[in-house]
């Protein structure tokens, strides 16, 4: 249920965008979708198929990139990647309090025409 | 549309499953009598998509190459448009227009986020009886049906906004600014929202508050930071409600405290009842706290 929502949302921003950029057809929509935004990306594939058909959206590609989640450990001064939520900093074991990436959920581009 | 849940949602346009779906998309055929004002010389042979937000008219102007396509598949004129933009964006961006609004007034803005039957209005009746003579609080209070909870938040004697959200699992950005306008705000510097009772779906929206208070019972058990973790990973301030009822109920102190710092390290916690009043004077001290730091980052105020 949760990924057709989410997809519902994108399909009107890229809808409204593909619009306002004068294109009358849809052929690409790119999503940039977070480790730990919560979404399913064959979830949102599924929600598309069901949402575009009578839209000009109707037969596009739908390319979803997976943004790996990125911590920030103040303590270490250092960076490091993990796709748990309650990750542990590698260096000292100590619960991230700081998350740079990893809960996007963004329109990243669209092929119009 | 709320992302998490799929509730119905007022404020946005929902696409291809709502009755509204014929004003935002539809399929034209064009053919010689349409009324359309278009230049000479178009020939719509094939079936024709345009992304229309006004059913019947049409101002738009047709370039003369986009229509000679053989199939509708495109006439060679094929781009990339670059969006980059948060699929809440718009939600965003109401919240940020909220928050300036609320700088520019003083006030300082609490979210107040639970399970249902956590205790949030009554912590905030209790909270709002008490602050003293230098915090005055106005309370935005939603819920799915009822009044209820704000006829017991008028018992406080503060100003009190009920928004009714009727099968939307979540307060917006745009809800929040049309109740504001609701409210009388003179006198105020103290905003209190009570969000819908729901540990999922409010976490993903911004309302331009100061502070996200995440209430915890000691009933609910003391896992739900682990169960819920965006919810908690989004609190500045972790309440541990009906603090009275602990023994009552076998509530593992350590664990609790040990499962919400693990979900939210740089939450501040406190341990209150409103019944008994435990704890309510350290969190009216931290109220206090904050909105004198607000005070003084605003240039303006004296």
């Amino acid at each position: 249920m949760h990924e057709l929502s989410i997809m519902q949302s994108a399909l009107s921003l890229a809808l409204d965008q593909a619009r306002q950029a004068g294109g009358s057809r849809v052929h690409t929509i790119r999503l940039r979708i977070g480790a730990l935004s919560g979404v399913v990306p064959e979830a949102l594939e599924f929600a598309f198929e069901a949402l575009a058909p009578g839209t000009p959206a109707e037969g596009a590609k739908l390319a979803v990139e997976h943004v790996p989640a990125r911590f920030w450990c103040a303590q270490c001064a250092r960076e490091f990647q993990s796709d748990d939520l309650f990750a542990e900093c590698p260096g000292c074991h100590s619960p991230s309090g700081e998350l740079r990436a990893g809960r996007e959920m963004e329109l990243a581009s669209l092929e119009i025409d | 549309m709320c992302k998490e849940c799929g509730c119905g949602l007022p404020g946005e346009d929902p696409v291809g499953v709502s009755a509204h779906h014929h004003e935002h998309a539809h399929v034209h055929e064009h053919d010689d009598e349409h009324e359309h004002e278009h230049g000479a010389g178009h020939h719509h042979g094939d079936e024709h998509e345009h992304p229309h937000t006004h059913p019947h008219t049409h101002a738009h102007q047709h370039d003369e190459t986009e229509h000679q396509q053989a199939d509708g598949v495109g006439g060679g004129t094929r781009r990339t448009v670059e969006v980059r933009r948060a699929i809440l964006d718009k939600n965003d961006r109401l919240a940020e227009r909220n928050r300036g609004f609320f700088r520019a007034r003083g006030l300082l803005v609490l979210n107040f986020l639970s399970a249902p039957g956590s205790g949030k209005t009554s912590f905030i009746r209790e909270s709002v009886q008490k602050l003293g003579p230098d915090l005055k609080a106005g309370v935005i209070v939603g819920d799915l049906a009822t009044d209820n909870d704000a006829q017991r938040l008028r018992e406080s004697g503060a100003p009190v906004v009920q928004i009714t959200t009727g099968t939307v699992c979540h307060l917006e950005a745009e809800m929040v600014s049309r109740a504001v306008k609701r409210l009388d705000l003179t006198g105020l510097n103290l905003l209190i929202i009570e969000n819908v009772g729901n540990l999922v779906c409010p976490a993903s929206y911004d309302l331009g508050e100061d502070l996200r208070i995440v209430l915890l019972s000691v009933t609910e058990g003391e896992d739900k930071p682990l169960k819920y973790p965006p919810m908690f990973q989004s609190a500045d301030v972790v309440i541990i409600s009906k603090i009275d009822l602990a023994q009552a109920c076998g509530y593992d102190r350590d664990t609790a405290l040990a499962n919400i710092r693990r979900a939210a390290p740089k939450a501040r916690i406190f341990e209150t009842s409103a019944k008994t009043g435990q704890g309510m004077e350290a969190w009216r001290e931290f109220l206090f706290q904050q909105q004198q730091e607000r005070k003084a980052l605003d240039p303006l105020s004296l």
